[in-house]
């Protein structure tokens, strides 16, 4: 499981619009490097990632091999009520990782 | 003899005194690493949403109190507080070694004496993690090295190493930090070089870093060939790192370019 720091608002009022940020340790590697033996090192990185409320789609992004590693993501969303916020992340060699934040409404 | 013991202690007195006045006058003019880089990347140092090294901060906390199989986590020797503080005593003596030690060490030298942990280079996984963890903890207090006389002979030697020109480019650290500080080496500006962040996380990297690692870069860049890993001269550069930036405010874990 690699590290994750999720943070939002404590407790947001219905219908404000709130800053959502996310970064994840993962090394981004671009595929485009050689090891000290000149052998390329294959392509790991991040492709994908999503953030749902309750099921639904809220922002999504397509990440690719010239983003920095432990990428971090930053975007808005207008607080629809309480629920429960997922955040995952897609990646080369099977990665998938889901964290889930149980949002409080003032 | 005992007109060579005094003209030694002389001497030893002058070195003092022209290291406590150059102390004095870089301490009106010190200014840490975060002062020299851009607005965005000072936010993303103070924003903890936004500091990368957060990572790690996260998993030495967790490592703190986490039991290891077979032997106790750090929290039930150090009581919860005490490790505010921790960063800003070090580099330290240690008696057990007769040697100083770096935080880095004495996390390494704890986690084999106590948790039957193998040791790890200052840039081990779990060792960065802690390292980070105790920086975060001591953030904002002043550097407070000790001043214990046992220290001055590493902080001699390694005041030493930094006015000794080095590698094929031929330059001393003290040409670069003290003298051209603030101006431009290649894109980049010259930092004075006061190790008051790390680890810290280099975009250059793309990871956090110990302090070691990053005098291993400046020693690569100006072509010499770097001390063997756990010499003692990474030591004496700290120890002596650690006296001149003394009373600087700590801002690990910070983030550099």
């Amino acid at each position: 499981m690699a590290r994750t720091l999720i943070h939002l608002p404590p407790e947001p009022k219905r219908g404000e619009v709130i800053d959502i940020q996310v970064t994840i340790a993962h090394p981004m590697e671009t595929g485009f490097r050689s090891n000290d033996q000149g052998v390329p090192v294959p392509r790991d990185i991040l492709t994908h990632f999503e953030c749902r409320f309750e099921g639904h789609t809220v922002f999504r992004a397509e990440l690719h091999p010239a983003i920095a590693a432990n990428p971090y993501i930053a975007f808005t969303w207008r607080v629809e009520g309480p629920g429960t916020l997922s955040f995952t992340w897609e990646g080369d060699k099977g990665f998938q990782q889901t964290e889930t934040v149980a949002l409080k409404v003032a | 003899m005992k007109n060579l013991g005094s003209a030694l202690a002389a001497c030893v007195l002058a070195s003092t005194a022209t290291l406590a006045q150059a102390a004095d006058a870089a301490s009106t003019t010190r200014r840490s690493g975060a002062d020299f880089m851009s607005p965005a990347l000072q936010v993303l140092q103070t924003d903890a949403a936004q500091n990368p090294a957060q990572l790690w901060v996260q998993e030495g906390e967790a490592l703190w109190s986490r039991a290891v199989p077979g032997a106790k986590p750090c929290a039930d020797c150090h009581a919860d507080g005490s490790q505010r503080g921790m960063a800003a005593r070090h580099p330290a003596w240690d008696e057990r070694r007769g040697r100083p030690v770096t935080l880095a060490e004495r996390i390494d030298q704890c986690r084999q004496r106590h948790q039957q942990q193998p040791p790890q280079g200052p840039d081990g996984p779990e060792l960065l993690a802690l390292a980070a963890y105790l920086a975060e903890a001591s953030r904002g207090l002043p550097w407070a090295p000790p001043a214990d006389p046992r220290l001055q002979p590493w902080q001699q030697r390694g005041e030493r190493l930094w006015q000794q020109r080095l590698g094929q480019l031929n330059l001393a650290c003290t040409q670069c930090h003290d003298q051209h500080a603030g101006a431009k080496l290649g894109g980049a500006t010259i930092p004075q070089a006061h190790p008051t962040g790390y680890p810290s996380y280099r975009l250059e990297w793309q990871t956090l870093g110990s302090l070691p690692r990053r005098l291993r870069g400046c020693l690569v860049g100006v072509r010499a060939e770097p001390f063997a890993p756990g010499a003692d001269e990474w030591l004496a550069l700290e120890v002596f790192l650690a006296q001149r930036a003394a009373g600087m405010v700590l801002e690990g874990p910070a983030v550099r370019p």
